[in-house]
């Protein structure tokens, strides 16, 4: 049994009885009550499962959680307050870019991680770096106008 | 049992020398898959080395006296698909540009491609082309080996229990180079197909490796021998009909299999157009 000690969104939070082969996804959300992320694939291929790691976005489900130790993690729950969505969140929901809901905190994750990249990104740059996440019900199309919209008013801030 | 997680090289090395038989844990995009896939049970009897902040393994340098970029084991795809690491090697970004998503680039490394010697690996055509030596250490010390003989058949290599992978050291050639790869979308697509061709003028030789088509990455001898020839160095050009030939010959040189990615017939056809492609590429017609 393992025991560690993982900081997600700011708070250190000990991890105790775990099986070794444990991904950070399954901790995330069984262990630390943290049900933002979202299992499906678990192979990387969907997105939905999609944190920062020391600031990079990964697939949550490909990371041994006993591994993260003395990372920073954040995920879709250290965004933002409860009632004070962050500008990308806004723009999903005015944009029409959440239908399911089901892949909304991977792409708001990495629609984040993409415009802290890329502050101006193109239509292809933002369909380039929103390819690991799967949606199945938008089309995409909203996704990208939200995207658009951000870096837009984010210039004019 | 469990997790180890060093610091150091010596802390890795030393490590794996002491459970030659531990599961090396990299990036993690081959091996979690196979442990939520419940392909690779972890329960906690197994020692797992987990080598992701290894600082060592996380670097690169280039030695411009040598015309050489050694790159470490833990350096990942999007690290090789960015400036400065894509202005020295274009063929090996382009390539890391390919693999996965965003997120599998920010996690997958080189020296995990090279361990886990998938013939689709993206990373490993680049390799083969730009013949790059693999450095491992071990309890044994220092071993390198030519990236050719490192592959050995599908998913198995030349490491040694207890060895790591540490770097793979490119030369860095004076002429065009490039990666292509035929898939079903242009994102997380595993190679039906793939080939990179680097040109190295100074000695007037092309050289091409394949991807996908054989139980690891081919080198194609006889279309390289080919090119040699029908390249005219002077004006950077090949007439088409020659184009054909070495796309033709290249094709020849595959052996690929039916399942269900593809057909053989189509990797072989894949490859002819791959090949023929980065051809086109490296002496564009004028």
């Amino acid at each position: 049994m393992e025991q560690y000690r993982l900081h997600v969104n700011g708070t250190a939070h000990d991890v105790a009885d775990a099986w070794l082969g444990e991904s950070l996804l399954y901790v995330l959300r069984e262990r630390l009550g943290l049900v933002g992320a979202k299992g499906a694939c678990e192979e990387g291929e969907c997105g939905s499962c999609s944190v920062l790691v020391d600031g990079k976005l990964v697939c949550s489900c490909l990371v041994l959680a006993a591994s993260a130790v003395d990372q920073p993690v954040v995920t879709v729950e250290g965004l933002a307050e409860p009632g004070a969505p962050t500008d990308v969140q806004r723009a999903f929901v005015t944009a029409g870019a959440v239908q399911c809901g089901f892949c909304t905190p991977g792409l708001v994750m990495a629609a984040h991680a993409l415009l802290e990249r890329n502050p101006a990104p193109t239509d292809t740059e933002i369909r380039e770096e929103l390819s690991g996440n799967i949606c199945r019900c938008t089309g995409y199309g909203r996704l990208i106008e939200a995207v658009e919209q951000v870096a837009v008013e984010r210039r004019r801030a | 049992m469990g997790l180890i997680a060093p610091l150091s090289l010596d802390d890795a090395v030393a490590a794996l020398g002491d459970h030659p038989d531990a599961l090396v844990l990299a990036g993690g995009t081959d091996l979690m898959v196979a442990v939520n896939g419940s392909h690779r049970r972890l329960t906690g009897d197994e020692t797992v080395v987990a080598v992701g902040r290894v600082a060592e393994l996380r670097g690169w340098e280039h030695d411009p006296v040598a015309a050489t970029v050694r790159i470490g084991a833990g350096v990942t795809y999007a690290e090789l698909a960015a400036p400065p690491l894509a202005e020295l090697l274009p063929a090996l970004a382009q390539a890391a540009r390919t693999v996965g998503s965003p997120q599998i680039r920010n996690a997958a490394t080189i020296g995990g491609n090279l361990a886990t010697c998938s013939p689709a690996g993206d990373g490993l055509p680049v390799l083969s082309a730009l013949d790059a030596v693999v450095e491992l250490r071990g309890p044994g010390g220092v071993r390198s080996v030519p990236v050719g003989e490192f592959m050995t058949g599908v998913k198995r290599t030349d490491r040694r229990p207890g060895e790591l992978i540490t770097a793979v050291t490119l030369p860095l050639l004076d002429g065009w180079q490039g990666y292509a790869k035929v898939g079903v979308r242009n994102a997380m697509v595993i190679a039906i197909a793939s080939a990179c061709l680097a040109v190295d003028t100074p000695a007037r030789a092309v050289r091409l490796a394949l991807g996908s088509v054989a139980p690891t990455i081919l080198r194609a001898s006889a279309a390289e021998a080919f090119a040699a020839g029908a390249v005219d160095w002077a004006a950077a050009t090949v007439p088409p009909a020659e184009r054909d030939r070495f796309a033709a010959l290249a094709a020849a040189a595959a052996r690929p299999i039916d399942d269900h990615r593809s057909s053989a017939a189509y990797r072989r056809r894949a490859v002819e157009v791959l090949a023929g492609r980065l051809l086109r590429r490296a002496f564009p017609e004028r």
